[in-house]
């Protein structure tokens, strides 16, 4: 016999005294680690255990990057028009005006001129969560604009990639801006100003056809998915099975993409000492 | 001669023409009447259909299999002083993209563009036009041979898109035209770039940053191409036509957000009804904006070309 006896059957907890963990206080990553999520952000948002590298946007490597988190954004207001009138299942102003109350931001890049280590530096980070961190007129201006800042102010140039590529409700005037980004980057590298590509999970399609790229260092978080055409488009037309590891920060290394691979929590200090190097001058702590 | 549905009418006329001749020719009956309304009807056919061409009829024409391709225009243009020059220095030679040097009168002009075939062997050799990393190393290997030489650069493109495979991953097909595009749009010799077939996105793009962008009438230009379009908006190849609506991928649509500088008008019935003409119109074309091209300093042209792509796009604040 049990030594203990229920004495009512059944759950008896009425739905409204149920209580559930309020939302966001855990974390799980994909190989099913659960993570406090004040641990997280104290972890720079990578998973503790396995070192999994959480999705994050311009907020929080703005804060990672820039001195007690404090920088001054650049070109704020930007937003995109419609100029083709695109209309899919749902009109493009439709989908800008979901993504925009959805996110709290303009457009899927921020740009922030701020110190780093005592020392300025511009950054233009993209955001994933707006409309696939995807590059439509406003991007490509913003990146212009902030790499116009870092050329008059001779300022280190850094742009965070997080994209799935050309936003297609702009069609051919999202495909221009990887030709408008280029040709800034041509200027910064004529100029002699140091440009760093950090690219973060996912880096694909128009970005790697352009400023993603063209860094004087490539540089990666791990495990990020890095590549030209994304891997279900490289497997539908080549009927191959992809091997391992395949488009990942680590195969872009091997394959001589990239410059080095850092892990997030190390990212400020090897991008300052990059810029400390090249730029001929004392290292700072 | 291969027809499209759209084209059945002209078909339908251009056979009734022969038959016409043909009676003409056997019987002593005269029929010069009955073949002259003929002709005159087809003239008005002709241009009844190719003027009101829906933006997928024109992608459709765009890849027409009589349509003249890439080489077809260096040969007819240049004659026998085209000379082909092959290889990256690095990996292979890629036969999606071809380049080399030829004349058009006088000048010399470095010739580069996608090659497709004519064939299934010969579409399996040129990879149907879509190049590998090694092909836009190619291109630009041989546009930074012409800068040493001061010799202008045409690229003539026509592709359905860069490779998307598994080598051309590793051999990194992102960083190779992402190079392409950063060193155009500061080579120090006139660019000049048409469009002469399918202009799919980077594969596009990596050859064609060009201070005059130029378009022949049938051909298209975009980001993407409508089928893939419809596929990741609709999540099905059969919307391609609304797609191709939406993307504004005419020549008419991307000299309104002014991404090209120019059309090039197509004879009457398209490029592939009369390929003399056409060639005769671009190779006009190329010395017409040499021409305009050729007395700035390096400086004007490479500060007119960076300030002509910084002004793309179009946003509000």
């Amino acid at each position: 016999m049990a030594w203990f006896k229920r004495k009512e059957k059944g759950i008896q907890t009425s739905t409204e005294e149920k209580r559930d963990t309020p939302k966001g206080l855990w974390y799980k990553s994909p190989t099913g680690k659960i993570v406090d999520s004040e641990e997280l952000a104290k972890n720079f948002y990578v998973s503790p255990e396995d070192g999994y590298h959480v999705r994050i946007g311009s907020k929080e490597y703005f804060e990672i990057l820039f001195d007690e988190g404090k920088f001054k954004e650049l070109d704020k207001n930007l937003s995109s028009k419609d100029p083709l009138k695109f209309e899919d299942s749902k009109k493009y102003t439709d989908r800008l005006k979901d993504a925009k109350e959805k996110t709290g931001l303009k457009d899927a890049v921020r740009s922030a001129v701020g110190k780093s280590k005592g020392k300025e530096l511009v950054i233009a980070c993209m955001d994933f969560k707006f409309i696939g961190g995807s590059m439509g007129s406003v991007v490509g201006e913003k990146i212009a604009r902030a790499a116009d800042y870092s050329l008059k102010n001779n300022i280190p140039f850094m742009i965070i990639s997080k994209s799935g590529g050309a936003r297609m409700m702009e069609a051919a005037l999202s495909l221009m801006q990887l030709a408008k980004t280029s040709a800034k980057l041509a200027q910064l590298a004529d100029a002699g100003i140091p440009y760093i590509s950090l690219c973060t999970d996912p880096t694909t399609g128009g970005t790697t056809a352009s400023f993603a790229m063209l860094g004087d260092i490539n540089i990666a978080e791990p495990g990020a998915l890095i590549g030209f055409a994304g891997p279900r488009v490289v497997r539908d037309t080549t009927g191959k099975d992809l091997p391992e590891g395949f488009q990942t920060s680590e195969f872009l290394l091997e394959h001589g993409f990239l410059d080095f691979i850092s892990h997030r929590k190390e990212l400020k200090n090897k991008i300052n000492l990059y810029i400390d190097l090249i730029q001929n001058q004392p290292i700072r702590a | 001669m291969e027809y499209l549905d759209f084209e059945l009418p002209i078909k339908e006329l251009e056979d009734q023409l022969t038959k016409c001749v043909a009676i003409g020719h056997e019987s002593e009956i005269d029929v010069t009447e009955t073949c002259q309304q003929i002709e005159k009807k087809l003239a008005a056919t002709k241009k009844d259909i190719y003027k009101n061409l829906t933006p997928w009829q024109r992608v459709q024409l765009s890849r027409h299999p009589n349509r003249p391709y890439t080489l077809d225009y260096i040969n007819a243009i240049c004659g026998d002083t085209f000379l082909e020059l092959h290889g990256d220095r690095n990996v292979k030679d890629d036969k999606a993209m071809i380049g080399g040097l030829g004349k058009i009168g006088d000048q010399s002009y470095m010739f580069i563009g996608q090659q497709k075939g004519k064939n299934t062997k010969t579409r399996q050799y040129r990879n149907f036009g879509m190049a590998n990393p090694e092909g836009y190393r190619k291109a630009l290997r041989l546009m930074k041979s012409a800068e040493k030489f001061g010799i202008p650069v045409v690229t003539l493109i026509d592709t359905p898109g860069a490779y998307p495979g598994l080598e051309a991953e590793e051999r990194g097909q992102g960083e190779a035209i992402a190079r392409n595009i950063l060193e155009m749009t500061r080579l120090k010799v006139p660019i000049i770039t048409v469009i002469i077939g399918e202009g799919a996105s980077g594969g596009a793009l990596g050859i064609g940053v060009g201070d005059t962008v130029l378009m022949l009438e049938n051909s298209w230009y975009s980001v993407i191409s409508p089928e893939n379009c419809s596929s990741i908006l609709w999540r099905s190849w059969e919307h391609k036509e609304k797609a191709a609506e939406a993307l504004k991928l005419t020549a008419t649509d991307a000299m309104k957000i002014k991404v090209i500088d120019e059309i090039i008008n197509e004879p009457v019935g398209g490029a592939h009804r009369d390929h003399e003409n056409t060639f005769i119109a671009v190779r006009d074309a190329i010395v017409a904006n040499y021409d305009k091209l050729k007395n700035l300093s390096q400086e004007d042209l490479v500060s007119s070309r960076m300030e002509k792509y910084s002004k793309m796009g179009e946003f509000k604040g």
